[in-house]
């Protein structure tokens, strides 16, 4: 018994949108059976960690503020992996964006204008982008490997904010704890309401919009996709692989360092050791969940942050390990990949010899 | 300052056991890259073969059941890799993340039980008379199995891969997999063997560290090594004998680090800890830059294979 693949005649349309709903529904089975591995209740655990984030208003904003960076960096990463190039240090970036912008506040805290928080995004996207632009170069001038390049630079970025929180940058009135100096209400994302919601939200989303615009309608998203599909045919067109490569890195790198300034200056409001679960990570899954389309990206953002505060929930409620979060992120990005083979081929089981063995 | 020949020792003996669990990893990935096959879940079938080898040494008491534990985890979590690449073509890149993912997460949740519990260490085989040699003795004829079965591994898989037929047929499936299957050869069933073992190799390299390294279970242990590990593949220009020079120049970067640090040279601890991650983006870029003939990549690498019928 195996499985054949035969080929599309073209790729279904249907299933381009069923595939990451088929995708999520199977991971929500693994993840009962998971549950029941653990000798939690299954449906109760899938009620909490999938439904409840939904259900009341209070886990609805922090579910939005949860997936601001995950929009933000995923909708980058999702141009560069549809241009081919593959950004996996958006982690990194996302550190070394909150380093930069926490300059502002850190190193010039009494500059109170309507500009200083303007300047502090400004410099987080910039920080990201200086970050990416090390792999892309080295990848352009070298032919260094990205992925490795971009991963390496996740651990030293961690590592240099670890190094100023608890050096030069630590709180000289913090009890020794390795943290800033907090952030300023001038220093920090306008908050709406009550909570935690703010103004990253929008940002984010208008982000999203402008890249889907971009990645439809213009010159630019077409370069962009010739180049992933077909970089010999992009290069008779006139269009520059080593340019992508910078285009891709410089745009993954600057949302995912803006994600970081946002970060720092809304939810955690200051700069320790760690200021992200790992959302440099996870927007990777958060791309491919969003079939690496922009419009995807946001939708699938939500999901993921959904499984953050599923997971802080199923904790709480029923004693399961915070880690079942990111096993059952793990098993979607799997189910993802698995679904999208059904776009292009349709599997058949068959009995009895391979082919090779019936010529 | 003079460093006297124990000391020295010492350093040695810790390059030793730095080297071993990448030279592992790597030399499993080796294999599985040169059937055309990218796997980049290495970090986390590297992690699960710590936490599993760890768990098992612990329960049993035994850290040679640990060690086949490890190995088997690592292979185990090859496996939803192997179906997803091999039978369902999907990207290799993202479904390696996405093993790594599911790893580090998978790792975390079963080894909750066992943080902050004493290890089982595997022991030091001792051989009468050579491992008593003065200097020589513990370095050489005084390790544990693991290291030498690294050792050993890495002159079998240069054997396999360049004097047997096996081997041939291995390489010929990650140099050309049209022309592979046209021969009549399952490139399926090769890459299949390939990424399994590249798993188990993975698995061991992580055992190494629960159970040899440092003997406990803490959440992320392997620290990046499985990532460092497929960069020496790169830096080894798909080559056994080069991955093993390899291996042993990164383990002595990394161990001098920590030994300056410790003659309390005025060098932040971060800067010490960030030096294997800018010296793997440092050896990348070195040896991109001169790449000379034959050292290329096998052709297929990272290439998914449909037979045509």
């Amino acid at each position: 018994m195996r499985i054949e693949l035969e080929k599309r005649a073209e790729r279904s349309k249907t299933l381009a949108w069923a595939s990451p709903v088929i995708a999520v529904l199977a991971t929500m089975v693994t993840g009962g059976l998971i549950f029941a591995a653990l000798g939690k209740p299954p449906l109760a655990a899938l009620w909490v960690f999938f439904v409840e984030p939904f259900a009341s208003l209070w886990s609805l904003e922090e579910l939005v503020v949860k997936a601001t960076p995950l929009i933000l960096i995923g909708v980058g990463l999702s141009v560069a992996y549809r241009a081919n190039v593959w950004n996996i240090g958006a982690e990194g970036q996302l550190t070394a964006g909150a380093l930069l912008g926490s300059t502002v506040p850190i190193l010039f805290n009494a500059w109170n204008t309507p500009a200083t928080l303007l300047a502090m995004l400004v410099l987080g996207a910039i920080g990201g982008m200086l970050w990416a632009l090390i792999p892309a170069v080295l990848k352009i001038k070298a032919g260094a490997n990205e992925i490795l390049v971009s991963l390496m630079l996740v651990y030293v970025a961690q590592l240099l904010l670890d190094w100023l929180v608890r050096g030069p940058w630590r709180d000289p009135h913090g009890y020794n704890f390795p943290k800033s100096v907090a952030f300023e209400n001038w220093q920090t994302m306008p908050t709406i309401g009550e909570g935690r919601l703010n103004l990253g939200i929008f940002i984010a989303v208008l982000i999203a919009v402008v890249l889907a615009v971009v990645m439809r309608r213009t010159i630019k998203g077409y370069e962009v996709r010739v180049m992933g599909e077909a970089p010999r045919a992009g290069r008779f067109a006139g269009f520059s692989a080593d340019r992508m490569v910078l285009f891709s890195f410089l745009l993954s790198g600057g949302l995912a360092g803006l994600a970081g300034v946002i970060e720092v200056a809304s939810t955690v409001g200051q700069l320790q050791p760690n200021i992200s679960p790992g959302y440099g990570f996870t927007a990777i899954i958060v791309a491919f969940l969003g079939r690496l389309d922009p419009v995807g990206v946001v939708i699938a953002a939500l999901m993921l942050a959904a499984s953050y505060l599923g997971g802080e929930a199923a904790q709480i409620a029923l004693g399961i390990s915070d880690k079942a979060a990111r096993v059952f992120q793990g098993v979607l990005l799997f189910w993802v990949l698995a679904c999208d083979t059904l776009i292009l081929y349709r599997p058949r089981l068959v009995r009895g010899p391979t082919a090779e063995a019936a010529r | 300052m003079t460093i006297d020949a124990s000391a020295l020792q010492a350093v040695l003996l810790t390059i030793v056991t730095a080297s071993t669990p990448l030279l592992l990893a790597a030399l499993g990935e080796l294999v599985t890259e040169r059937a055309g096959v990218l796997n980049l879940g290495v970090e986390g079938m590297m992690v699960m073969g710590a936490v599993a080898g760890f768990a098992v040494a612990l329960t049993t008491g035994n850290p040679y059941l640990g060690v086949v534990a490890a190995a088997l985890a690592g292979a185990a979590l090859a496996a939803p890799f192997g179906f997803l690449t091999l039978n369902l073509v999907a990207n290799q890149v993202a479904t390696g993340l996405a093993l790594t993912l599911l790893g580090l997460g998978l790792s975390g949740l079963i080894g909750e039980a066992f943080v902050g519990q004493p290890g089982v260490r595997l022991a030091k085989l001792h051989i009468p008379g050579l491992s008593d040699l003065p200097f020589v003795g513990p370095l050489l004829f005084g390790q544990d199995l693991l290291v030498y079965l690294s050792i050993a591994l890495a002159v079998a898989v240069w054997r396999f891969l360049f004097a047997s037929r096996a081997g041939l047929v291995l390489r010929a499936v990650g140099d050309n997999h049209a022309s592979a299957h046209a021969l009549g050869y399952s490139v399926v069933r090769v890459r299949w063997a390939a990424v399994l073992f590249g798993g188990a190799l993975a698995g061991l390299g992580g055992g190494y560290l629960s159970l040899a390294y440092t003997p406990q279970w803490i959440e992320n242990m392997t620290a990046g090594r499985g990532w460092i590990a497929l960069a020496l593949v790169v830096f080894s220009s798909w080559r056994p004998g080069r991955l093993v020079i390899g291996a042993y120049l990164f383990g002595a970067v990394t161990i001098l680090g920590f030994f300056v640090q410790g003659l309390g040279v005025g060098v932040p601890a971060q800067l010490l800890s960030a030096l294997p991650y800018l010296v793997t983006v440092v050896a990348l870029v070195a040896i991109s830059r001169r790449r000379g003939r034959g050292d290329a990549a096998p052709a297929c690498l990272g290439k998914s294979f449909v037979p045509d019928r």
